[in-house]
């Protein structure tokens, strides 16, 4: 945490927010001391001068220096910003937290006042306030500040009722602890982030307003000035001292660029140049056309290894030389716990990992087509018609706003070059096989009205759209229902037997790998550790497949005994245990 | 002596036409030192049991007494009693405050005792109770983020502890988790039900699981209890056909998967 905080500091921008803030503390600290005297002393003679080295923003009408004026008004402008932006942010968290906690009613009520009070602008309600308090410095603070409050309670509502329904404030409230409790504890310490951020953009926000406020002469008055006020003078002679007035504008200017830039730093996160160095293609590949036949593996990979980029900027890998095949019509599952590298190499295989990936390997083929390089046109159509993907959330892969028969026409039309009725006569096909009722009727809908299996039922339709050779599914049943997961399994089946595809079967869930696939591949910690026939998983060898196997309770466990737990010493490090690390 | 028992609870969502029911006029017993199991799929209400049962969700009708105080309304007598039924939830990840030390998330527990301790002797249940779930005392001030999945579910469990529940709830807490932490979950589970003496409604969507922990079985649907009775009794013998369906989607290690029917 601190490590970070200290890199981000060291940024080119880092550096520049920390000086400014330094200038602008020193400034507001020292201003006053250091040139308040040169701030007050007049020198009749050398009135209203315009710039000059003696004087760098030239002299007011009673012959003071405009620099020192500027640099004195610092700690006035600053002092009363944080001010009002102090008010802004107590008041608006004060009513955030309040309207988070009430009961329903109640909240709408203060949500609703909030509402209206966003409504105005905040000028509106400045001069509202400012006839109160009259015109006066406290007074333009007050104004202000409380004309800030709705924006941050609004800010602060809507933070705080997302906090408000993770489980964590639940267990605190079954626990016993109030209301007022659980906002100290627990709402506000996670919202402090984000409104650290926008605290830092506020106060350049009111600083700009304080300036237009003295400017309209509705802020500090005469004696006192700020940079407003100073703005108001130097404006009067813009056309014969421009830097009279571009003086105290400069200053207000930096002061609320430092602003601005501290509350981005606060949210800075950086971003990576890709990483995927795609190899050009030289033309004889280009031109050479990929010779499939029938017999050779549907897909291959070799000394596999994928990369991914941490946080910090350097490479983890994932996953460490993989090698692997699949024979056409063959159905192979990957089991592993999360993190053991199972998604990340099947979506290698496909070729749908992201820029922020670096895929190696010594082969990597899909049915002739070399996935190290950038496909051509043909073979991206080809791609397109040949694999099929299913995930474990189908509201995601599907498109929410377009009809299910759109999507599904979508692959022939595009990549199979079919005429509309064709493909639509394909799609109802397809939903047929998936043993989805009423096809003409489903396909005109949206995928919010299919059911969790129906919907990656219709995923699997998809996959027949094309003339798929391998099928990958990526745990494609973990959100289901045990009695819906039978259909989805049977769908994929049907789709198996009447494509003669392959099927790459993802799950963490060795009994339905092993009931499910041919051949069952197990991987650990970004490594295959075994590779068996599913129908003799009891010759496995290696002591974590062993343990996978025996640490699932089933039907007949003995309830007497303890379950066997997998000894963490059989790998290196243990995968399971890693936090950060979920599928 | 801690017997939760649901009596006919409803729980309706929404007001009119739009009204749902998610639990229809349950009927269950939580017995004394014993783990009920609640088996059903997502939608059949089971999870709404939970939440009905320690007041995160109000009833429709119907009430719920812990041994034989009702603490469905909201009489400070039921707030109180309501207090010793605890729960432990599904994500671990979402369940501690990523920003307070595990041992203050424990100590949180320590509110719904109603005894007001030191801080000495707070630190001393805390070490007491994560040495009792098997995590390092000495870890007490580290974030959740330095926990792993199943050790955070251990810290929730102990948090749960901490309040001296009368019974204890726990809705779907090795679902997110994943098979070889499981176990050592489970196993915890095991051990405490056995040291402490726990009542337990224990909810799963995972037959094996419910049947390795639990005396006795409710199966739900559609928020009705479509069955009920010994574990190793009714998922022997079951009698409701949606029992049945539910057993049979079962995958069995090793054997391949009877899919004709489905």
């Amino acid at each position: 945490m601190r490590t970070r905080f200290v890199r981000t500091l060291l940024t080119p921008q880092g550096v520049a927010v920390s000086i400014g803030v330094l200038v602008v503390i020193a400034a507001t600290v020292f201003g006053p001391i250091l040139f308040g005297d040169a701030a007050s002393a007049r020198d009749i003679a050398s009135r209203q001068q315009g710039a000059s080295l003696a004087h760098p923003f030239g002299t007011d009408e009673l012959g003071r220096d405009l620099f020192a004026r500027v640099v004195v008004a610092t700690r006035v402008s600053v002092l009363l910003t944080l001010g009002a932006t102090g008010i802004s942010v107590l008041g608006g968290v004060l009513v955030g937290v309040i309207a988070a906690v009430l009961p329903s009613l109640a909240r709408r009520a203060v949500n609703a006042f909030i509402d209206i009070l966003l409504s105005f602008p905040w000028l509106l309600l400045a001069l509202f306030f400012s006839v109160i308090w009259g015109t006066t410095a406290t007074g333009a603070m007050l104004a202000v500040g409380f004309a800030g409050i709705p924006v941050f309670g609004r800010l602060v509502s809507t933070l705080a009722s997302s906090v408000a329904g993770s489980d964590f404030v639940h267990a605190a409230r079954i626990l016993g602890s109030g209301p007022l409790r659980t906002a100290t504890r627990h709402v506000l310490p996670n919202i402090l982030p984000p409104l650290l951020v926008n605290m830092a953009v506020h106060a350049s926000v009111t600083l700009l307003s304080f300036a237009a406020l003295s400017f309209l002469g509705l802020g500090v008055q005469a004696p006192e000035y700020d940079w407003g006020r100073l703005l108001n003078e130097g404006s009067r002679r813009i056309y014969v001292d421009p830097m009279a007035a571009i003086g105290p504008g400069i200053a207000i200017v930096l002061t609320g660029v430092v602003f601005s830039l501290l509350g981005e730093l606060f949210s800075e996160r950086r971003r990576n140049a890709p990483l995927r160095a795609v190899r050009r293609r030289t033309r004889a590949e280009t031109r050479a056309i990929p010779v499939v036949s029938d017999t050779e593996p549907v897909a291959r990979a070799s000394d596999l290894r994928v990369s991914f980029r941490t946080e910090d900027g350097g490479l983890v890998e994932r996953v460490h030389g993989v090698t692997l095949s699949i024979d056409p019509g063959e159905v192979v599952g990957i089991v592993g716990e999360s993190g053991s590298g199972k998604s990340v190499t099947a979506m290698a295989i496909a070729g749908l990992l992201g820029p922020d990936s670096l895929v190696e390997s010594d082969e990597l083929r899909f049915r002739g087509i070399d996935m190290t390089v950038e496909p051509t046109a043909a073979e991206r159509r080809r791609l397109g018609l040949e694999q099929a993907m299913i995930f474990q959330d189908p509201l995601s892969s599907l498109n929410p706003s377009l009809s299910v028969g759109r999507q599904l026409r979508e692959v022939s039309e595009i990549h199979g070059r079919v005429p509309r009725p064709a493909a639509l006569k394909r799609a109802v096909d397809a939903l047929n096989l998936v043993r989805i009722p009423d096809p003409e009727r489903r396909l005109g809908q949206l995928p919010h009205e299919f059911s969790g299996g129906m919907r990656q039922r219709a995923m699997i339709a998809m996959g027949l759209m094309g003339s798929p050779r391998l099928i990958i599914a990526d745990e494609p049943t973990t959100a289901l229902d045990v009695t819906v997961q039978r259909q989805v399994l049977r769908a994929l089946r049907d789709a198996q037997r009447s494509t003669g595809a392959a099927i790459l079967l993802i799950s963490h869930d060795i009994a339905l790998v092993s009931g499910f696939c041919d051949r069952v591949i197990v991987m650990r910690d970004g490594r295959i550790v075994e590779e068996l026939a599913a129908d003799r998983l009891e010759d496995a060898r290696h002591p974590y497949t062993r343990g996978l196997i025996a640490c699932v309770p089933d039907m007949a466990t003995n309830r007497a005994l303890p379950l066997p737990v997998i000894p963490t010493d059989t790998a290196a490090t243990a995968v399971a245990e890693s936090p950060e690390v979920r599928t | 002596m801690s017997e939760l028992e649901f009596r006919a609870v409803s729980v309706r969502y929404g007001h009119g036409r739009a009204a749902q029911l998610a639990v229809d006029a349950a009927d269950l017993v939580v017995r004394d030192g014993t783990t009920h199991g609640l088996v059903g799929e997502s939608g059949s209400g089971k999870s709404t049991m939970a939440r009905i049962a320690v007041g995160l969700t109000p009833v429709s009708g119907g009430s719920i007494l812990l041994d034989g105080v009702d603490i469905t309304d909201r009489a400070p007598a039921s707030r109180l009693a309501r207090r010793r039924v605890q729960m432990v939830f599904q994500d671990p990840f979402s369940a501690l405050d990523p920003r307070m030390p595990i041992g203050s998330s424990i100590a949180e527990g320590l509110l719904a005792t109603g005894r007001r301790s030191s801080r000495l002797d707070r630190e001393a249940r805390v070490h007491e109770l994560l040495d009792r779930v098997h995590i390092d005392p000495r870890r007490a001030g580290e974030s959740p983020s330095a926990f792993s999945g199943g050790q955070r579910q251990r810290i929730t469990i102990a948090r749960a502890l901490a309040a001296e529940p009368a019974v204890l709830i726990a809705d779907e807490i090795t679902s997110a988790l994943d098979v070889s932490v499981q176990g050592v979950v489970l196993n915890l589970l095991r051990e405490l039900q056995q040291e402490l003496h726990l009542t337990m409604l224990f909810i799963s969507h995972n037959l094996a699981v419910v049947r390795y922990v639990s005396d006795e079985v409710s199966v739900m649907r559609a928020g009705r209890i479509v069955e009920h009775g010994g574990t190793e009794t009714v998922l022997a013998h079951p009698e409701d056909p949606y029992t049945r369906e539910l057993l049979r989607s079962v995958p069995v290690m090793g054997e391949p998967l009877e899919l004709e029917d489905a």
